[in-house]
């Protein structure tokens, strides 16, 4: 098979692959270059390696249990995938996630955005030979991931995020971990910055590197960090505010000259204003406690107690559902049917069970009413937006994501044409291409 | 702009093209005939609704409905919050539509995506090839009647240039 660089390159000039799987490319895609010395004159970008039919399957799941598929969209910020996803959902059945749930849902949205961009910056500094930086920047994530962790009970693949809700309250201790996750990345941020932004080589291959006119990237629906670089400050968090953000005090910074270096300082300085968020979120967490679940009974005793009465004590639950108590089910949960009923119900009661049944069952379940929406939330990348279609059962009709970094990835050909070979490094690098998301 | 401008707005200009607009809870939603496509991109993008950006793109397959296929636009503005989804659908065997790749560049992927995974035909695309899939894959995998695991013949092994 001919590809179209084989089609139109000069005899006399170099064919080059890079990729699928190159060192310098985290992500599996493939740049085919047509080289003259070391510019490149013509180049063409095959994606798609990492295509796993996301969209059939979500067509052949329920609406609910897809929920961890979109996990693994971009698998740095797995938490505001599944926001996005639910936003989209909340959108079609018209629910609206009770305040606390809208809380945590930012705070963990927010840390989700600061692994993102601390990853994209790690990687590219990488690449381009700064190892320490790389290494610093994965520490703090290392403490931000462990809140995540300790809300969530995984560091990547959290379907914490619920349809009208989320899983279940913050863990004992959130507020100590979330206050040392964010003085460590302060630090990391001083430090990198330290590291970086006087530093002759980086500036070197990022300064007026790929240069990008706002113009271009509008044509090319940018969004996201990518195309507040070239100065256009857009961001779906102040356009069209979701979860109360019109409430939060944060600023939206932008860049210049749309190069490489813009691209991190945006990433950089968007960290802090996450922060900044973050520390808001924490406090009206922290002023408004929630609701304490009692010390339970045994489950045992309860369900031998349920044979003869009804049970209405609290039932101690397994540790792996700590913050889910039905105590809690009001703060977490819009109440619905869209809910999932409390396990202490599902356990101790036959109408308990009988919902758990009908929630889970095929042809049961969540049925959004017929119709269409579009979510969409500021994105570790850009404007993540889910397009849903529902015919009135328990299956999507269709499920579409509006990738960021599809729309950012479409023009690289443009911008690497007339480059150096060595500038394709950073260049991709500041775009944070994530494969998930991009061939989903 | 008031929603209820834009459509009254985009109805007056594209006339007969109109098949239908409606209120949706998210969205105003424009519903046209395939030919009035381009007129309706040229006037959206033009003062007074400047909805140019290009936000999404993308196909529904409904085998039920008479035109079976409907390719859904999704237009913005980054400076006011107005957005747009156009839906258009798409009669006959052999689903076609003009394509928008002269009026914005991020178009060519999304269209081949379209292409790839719904086999709707982009007239006027410049390289209208699989995106996603590999050259040599048979059928459309979004279609609803495309199995959930059908398996695919092997490529051939490529041989290098």
């Amino acid at each position: 098979m001919t590809t179209r660089i084989q089609g139109q390159a000069r005899r006399e000039s170099l064919l080059l692959n890079m990729g699928p799987s190159h060192p310098a490319m985290h992500g599996t895609i493939r740049i085919m270059l047509e080289l003259e010395g070391e510019r490149v004159r013509n180049a063409e970008v095959e994606i798609g390696f990492l295509h796993r039919g996301f969209e059939k399957t979500c067509e052949n799941k329920t609406w609910f249990n897809l929920l961890p598929y979109t996990d693994r969209l971009n698998y740095v910020s797995p938490l505001l995938n599944n926001l996005g996803y639910a936003l989209a959902v909340e959108k079609l059945l018209g629910v609206e996630a009770p305040p606390r749930a809208r809380l945590i849902r930012v705070l963990m949205g927010e840390l989700s955005r600061i692994a993102d961009h601390l990853t994209c910056v790690a990687a590219m500094a990488m690449e381009c030979g700064a190892f320490t930086v790389f290494l610093y920047s994965i520490k703090a994530r290392e403490f931000v991931w462990e809140v995540v962790e300790a809300a969530t009970g995984a560091r990547m693949t959290t379907s914490f995020i619920r349809i009208g809700g989320i899983r279940a309250d913050l863990e004992d201790g959130w507020r100590e971990a979330t206050a040392r996750a964010v003085a460590e990345t302060r630090k990391v941020l001083r430090d990198v910055r330290g590291l970086l932004d006087r530093n002759p080589i980086f500036l070197k291959r990022t300064r007026d590197i790929a240069v990008m006119s706002a113009e271009r990237a509008l044509a090319y629906g940018w969004t996201g960090p990518c195309l507040r670089s070239t100065g256009v400050a857009y961001d779906v968090r102040r356009a069209h505010p979701y979860l109360g953000y019109e409430d939060f005090d944060f600023e939206i910074p932008t860049g210049k000259r749309g190069d490489n270096f813009d691209r991190y300082q945006v990433r950089m300085r968007e960290v802090e204003q996450s922060l900044r968020i973050i520390e808001q979120a924490a406090a009206r967490l922290a002023a408004s406690p929630p609701a304490i679940a009692a010390e339970g009974i045994d489950p045992a005793e309860a369900i031998a107690a349920s044979r003869g009465r009804r049970e209405r004590r609290p039932i101690r639950l397994s540790p792996n559902l700590a913050g889910s108590e039905r105590e809690r089910y009001a703060e977490i949960l819009a109440s619905g049917p869209w809910a999932v009923p409390p396990k202490e119900e599902v356990y101790t009661s036959i109408e308990g069970l009988i919902r758990h049944f009908q929630f889970f069952m095929r042809g049961h379940g969540l049925r959004p009413p017929r119709g269409e929406a579009y979510g969409a939330v500021e994105g570790g990348n850009g404007e993540l937006g889910f397009y849903v279609v529902s015919d009135g059962t328990d299956t999507p009709a269709r499920v579409h994501v509006r990738a960021p970094c599809f729309h950012i990835v479409a023009a690289l050909e443009e911008m690497i044409t007339g480059l150096y070979l060595a500038d394709i490094i950073p260049t991709f690098g500041s775009m944070n291409m994530i494969g998930g998301e991009l061939d989903r | 702009m008031e929603k209820k401008t834009l459509l009254t707005g985009l109805r007056d200009a594209l006339a007969d093209g109109v098949l239908g607009a409606a209120e949706s809870p998210d969205l105003p939603v424009l519903t046209i005939r395939p030919e009035a496509l381009v007129l309706l991109v040229r006037t959206v993008r033009r003062d007074p609704f400047r909805l140019d950006v290009l936000l999404d793109l993308t196909c529904l397959d409904d085998p039920s409905a008479a035109g079976r296929f409907t390719v859904v636009y999704h237009f913005a503005s980054f400076l006011t919050p107005a957005r747009l989804r156009v839906k258009v659908p798409l009669d006959g065997d052999e689903p076609a539509v003009d394509s928008l790749t002269s009026f914005w560049p991020n178009a060519a992927w999304l269209e081949r995506e379209v292409y790839d995974l719904f086999g709707v035909r982009f007239r006027g695309h410049p390289d209208l090839r699989r995106l996603l899939l590999h050259e040599g894959f048979e059928g459309h995998p979004l279609r609803k009647d495309y199995p959930l695991r059908r398996r695919q013949p092997r490529p051939p092994d490529e041989v290098g240039p």
